[in-house]
């Protein structure tokens, strides 16, 4: 909390509440679900900030998914799964991998904002990965604040 | 070409070759022209076939109301022809019963569709017959290879197909989503954009799906953004530009430019244009190993 308190009140600039992203991660169940587990279970303190969503494979993230968070008030998003050749179902990683970069042009000519939006391969073995990549992208989203333009999209009647 | 057209048409339903024509008809010239079913060989007289002829007609091969009557003939242009492609290529049509009278093409609207500019189809390539004689193409038509290895910027200045895109990534992200801010809150959802497209064939669409609600149904921007989003993404790798769904839009919202990203993304990173190659692998559904990763961390 101290940590946050540093970091926060210059880019909420909303009053007296420090900013705290909030950071929706959309993980596979074999890999990076795991290496978060791992993370834990090794004592590997990493930002609070990020809601862990566990779905069976990157291949079933749907896109959909990724607009939903921001819907609902996230401020950045991960989307993190086994290392190509690791798929727990031989090639989930590799079709969601094709989609994302088409992906994210789509958003771009939307004018989304898709350095809010991360991807990450990170393995059942990779506790301290998960924890470096949290940190960073917490950090980072600091440091942008909050998401409000996707947010004033969802509070227009 | 209208005769020939229409001597052609009587002739395959006189000969029982088909039991239908999708064509086109028209109340009164420049206005444009709306698919016409034709079962009998003297209303082959209804048919026309001119520069008002935008309605890309494979949309109505998949509707069962049409199949029920039997073996069609379908009229083409080489812009829709790309849609018979797909939709063959996904296992949606069986194309030996289907008869395909491609029309050569001098382009649509006055002033032409802007699909129409940089059009390099105006000959079917895959039709039974062609009726019209190809005309050379124009001068500022060359030919643009999808296997180069130009980068973004060199070969944008080589497809004109994606100049109102790149004009509008010119602007900066905040604008472009105060563009679609803008022009999405005239959505109404009528789905008018779904229900013309030939790769809209679903037969529940997700946004009719409400258990789980999948996306927003409501016509607000929330919902808007989410159904444009998707909408544009289901057609992702397929979509083939036929520019119906913008045409039948009846707020005016250019999607246009959503399907051109994603067009142009598919040429760049895939060197792959829907409908254009058959022997081509299909960007969804397949997968590389040396597909582009350096966003992933
Ligand atoms: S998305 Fe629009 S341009 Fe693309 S195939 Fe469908 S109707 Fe045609
Ligand atoms: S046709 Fe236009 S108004 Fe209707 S749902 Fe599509 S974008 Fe919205």
């Amino acid at each position: 909390m101290s940590e946050a308190t540093n970091h926060g009140a210059a880019a909420a600039g909303d009053g007296a509440a420090p900013f705290e992203p909030k950071i929706i991660a959309y993980v596979c169940n074999w890999c990076t679900y795991l290496g978060a587990d791992l993370a834990g279970t090794n004592r590997l303190e990493y930002p609070a900030n990020v809601r862990i969503v566990r779905l069976p494979c990157t291949g079933r993230i749907d896109f959909n998914l990724i607009v939903k968070a921001f819907e609902v008030g996230a401020d950045a998003v991960l989307v993190s799964g086994c290392h190509p050749g690791d798929c727990h179902y031989t090639a989930g990683n590799f079709h969601a991998r094709r989609r994302w970069v088409l992906f994210r042009r789509l958003l771009e000519a939307v004018g989304i904002e898709t350095q809010r939006i991360h991807f990450s391969w990170i393995s059942a073995a990779e506790g301290r990965k998960f924890q470096q990549v949290v940190t960073e992208i917490t950090e980072t989203t600091r440091q942008m604040g909050p998401y409000r333009a996707y947010r004033q999209i969802c509070e227009a009647t | 070409m209208l005769e020939a057209l229409r001597q052609r048409c009587r002739k395959l339903l006189e000969d029982k070759t088909v039991q239908l024509i999708i064509g086109y008809g028209q109340t009164a010239a420049h206005d444009p022209a709306f698919p016409l079913f034709i079962t009998q060989p003297d209303e082959v007289a209804q048919l026309v076939w001119n520069e008002q002829c935008f309605c890309n007609l494979t949309k109505y091969l998949l509707k069962p109301e049409i199949r029920a009557l039997g073996k069609p003939a379908i009229i083409l242009k080489g812009c829709d022809e790309r849609a018979l492609q797909v939709l063959q290529q996904e296992s949606q049509i069986n194309r030996a019963e289907i008869y395909v009278l491609g029309m050569v093409c001098q382009g649509v609207g006055r002033p032409r569709a802007p699909k129409c500019e940089s059009c390099d189809v105006p000959v079917p390539r895959w039709a039974d017959e062609v009726i019209g004689t190809p005309h050379a193409p124009r001068e500022d038509q060359v030919e643009r290879g999808p296997q180069s290895d130009l980068s973004r910027s060199e070969r944008s200045t080589l497809a004109p197909r994606y100049a109102a895109l790149e004009t509008f990534l010119k602007k900066s992200p905040e604008e472009r989503l105060a563009y679609w801010k803008h022009e999405l809150s005239r959505c109404i959802k009528c789905y008018a954009c779904r229900a013309v497209c030939p790769m809209c064939y679903c037969n529940r669409c997700i946004v009719d799906k409400n258990r789980p609600i999948a996306i927003d149904t409501s016509p607000t921007l929330k919902g808007n953004f989410a159904w444009h989003i998707s909408r544009a993404f289901h057609l992702a790798g397929r979509c083939v530009g036929c520019d119906e769904c913008t045409r039948a839009c009846p707020a005016g919202i250019n999607l246009r430019l959503l399907n051109l990203a994603l067009a142009q993304v598919g040429e760049e990173e895939f060197q792959f244009r829907p409908g254009m190659e058959p022997s081509a692998q299909a960007i969804i559904g397949a997968y590389s190993l040396t597909d582009k990763e350096d966003f992933i961390r």
